[in-house]
């Protein structure tokens, strides 16, 4: 699986949604991804790229393309 | 109710964009709405955590009014028929929310509408009713509970006496306002002069902690779901000189967490006071004093000023020796009057006589500090919201007539188990709409058939073995 694969795949399994749903998802635009969504995509991600995330990654990670930016900071490549 | 007068140009209220409200401006504010409003009128304040739904709420506690506090993102049927019960004389919602429900915009302020509805009749207030808050968070029961004056007074004031309130403090709105807790934080805060962020944010968004680091922000507020993500965001490694009070009420927080952040508190110099309440008792009946928190890791504490816990066996007699565990009851002025149904119940006088049998056990210790030890009513706590087992099992069978299913589980996470494999992702999504709660709370399992006695009663105990 690609990065990029794996990363869309975290939002899918998270939130149950599908990938077109997800490549275009911000914070709070669906139910599923409310405060307590969001904790759940964090330890998806932590553990899909095995990172720990700093605090002001996790409440920066606002949108689908946001998230791909900040991994880039724990050297996840898209 | 309130001493608006007392504090005339201190700030009460800082909107997010940094927008000032004096004590003065807002009791201008109060008064204004007022005039739109036949007295004694029951208004539903459709509530998020902005000017326009504070001013509602505080006019109308001022002036008389009735308000019920809704959640502005309830479904709209069930808006409906909560309406159809109980005949509310206006609706108080955000302008932009789209309701489907006719009446007439007769003013508009702060975001906010009024609108008033049309009914054959309006059912009678009793004269003592202040407000009305609901009892499960929102699985869309119709049972509200009924809150005096003088409860609101007697519970506010008791929170400003153990918590030390002053006229410095500055709270933030973590918490909804139509949640008993996040409601509580907001009257004992305007009581003593003190001001409040009005935040739309949840803490895990950036613009939260900047809101706090930029307005000086004196406590914070939360349930255990909020500490586990405080907690998660290493809360503990940010600076926060101005923060010196952590509360923590909404259920029960791991032992691990409450000596995390007690441990947290004692080295930087700040409270976490661990509390415990109930919308029944209007908010709050026990906290935890902040210097014991590290002494009495699980503890909930010992009754509020002006409160008093017992502990009652299965017989009903008062329990005397420590460590004995009994149910938990609650003296004090800030038990309800009772709950409402309908509007018929409106007119009803007080039906507590100021004491509330909790249904929560307990046990205490030698040095007469409380541990809530479980529950004699099947209910749980997701993310700080009462949800009821019984009620979520007839909504899903009034909702999927061809199956059975019971549901257990522990707080956080619901455990749901029906007879049709096929509906399990249906019943997941229709118990989270219901609720309003993430789905993640709820697991849906399949299971051949509901174990039962001969009488017909689920044998929950026998959920998790068979299925």
């Amino acid at each position: 699986m690609t990065n990029l694969e794996k990363y869309t795949k975290a939002f899918m399994d998270t939130f149950e949604i599908d990938e077109n749903q997800a490549i275009n998802l911000k914070f709070q635009g669906i139910d599923a991804w409310d405060s307590v969504g969001h904790m759940g995509l964090i330890a998806a991600l932590e553990e899909s790229f095995d990172i720990m995330m700093e605090p002001d990654d996790i409440v920066d990670l606002n949108s689908f393309e946001k998230g791909k930016e900040i991994l880039a900071k724990y050297n996840v490549e898209f | 109710m309130w001493n608006f007068n007392k504090f005339k140009q201190s700030i009460a209220v800082i909107e997010p964009d940094g927008k000032e409200i004096t004590y003065q401006e807002l009791s201008e504010y109060c008064q204004e709405l007022s005039r739109y409003i036949e007295p004694h009128s029951l208004i539903f304040n459709l509530c998020s955590n902005t000017l326009g739904s504070l001013v509602g709420y505080l006019s109308a506690i001022e002036h008389n009014n009735v308000p019920l506090m809704l959640d502005e993102h309830i479904d709209h049927k069930l808006l409906s028929n909560f309406c159809n019960l109980y005949h509310p004389r206006y609706l108080w919602a955000n302008k932009k929310l789209p309701l489907n429900i006719s009446g007439k915009e007769i003013f508009n302020k702060w975001g906010y509408s009024l609108i008033e509805l049309t009914w054959p009749h309006y059912y009678p207030i009793y004269g003592k009713l202040a407000l009305l808050l609901t009892t499960s968070g929102s699985m869309g029961s119709p049972k509200f509970v009924r809150l005096s004056y003088e409860n609101i007074l007697n519970n506010t004031e008791s929170i400003i006496d153990y918590l030390k309130i002053t006229s410095a403090e500055r709270a933030i709105t973590s918490l909804p306002m139509n949640y008993t807790f996040g409601l509580s934080v907001i009257n004992s805060h305007l009581m003593q002069g003190a001001g409040i962020v009005l935040c739309p944010y949840t803490i895990i968004q950036r613009e939260f902690w900047e809101l706090i680091e930029k307005y000086q922000v004196t406590s914070l507020s939360g349930v255990p779901y909020t500490y586990e993500m405080l907690d998660k965001l290493r809360f503990q490694r940010r600076k926060l000189p101005c923060l010196q009070t952590l509360t923590q009420a909404g259920g029960k927080l791991s032992p691990e967490l409450h000596e995390k952040f007690a441990q947290y508190a004692k080295e930087n110099n700040k409270n976490f006071v661990v509390m415990y309440g109930q919308t029944e008792a209007t908010a709050r009946m026990g906290y935890l004093p902040p210097e014991q928190s590290l002494a009495k890791i699980g503890s909930m504490g010992i009754a509020i000023p002006g409160g008093l816990f017992s502990l009652v066996d299965a017989e009903g007699k008062t329990i005397t020796q420590p460590e004995t565990i009994g149910e938990l009851v609650y003296q004090g002025k800030n038990v309800a009057l009772g709950y409402a149904e309908d509007g018929n119940d409106l007119c009803k006088e007080d039906e507590f006589n100021g004491r509330l049998v909790t249904g929560d056990m307990a046990k205490f210790d030698a040095d007469g500090y409380f541990y809530i030890v479980g529950r004699k009513k099947r209910f749980l706590k997701i993310f700080g919201n009462r949800v009821n087992l019984d009620e979520t099992e007839r909504l899903i069978k009034t909702r999927f007539q061809t199956l059975d299913c019971a549901c257990a589980g522990i707080d956080d996470a619901m455990c749901i188990y029906i007879t049709d494999n096929q509906k399990i992702k249906e019943v997941q999504k229709f118990v989270a709409e219901t609720s309003n709660l993430n789905f993640v709370a709820f697991t849906v399992k399949y299971i051949e058939q509901i174990p039962k006695n001969e009488a017909g009663k689920t044998l929950y105990k026998e959920l998790d073995k068979s299925a």
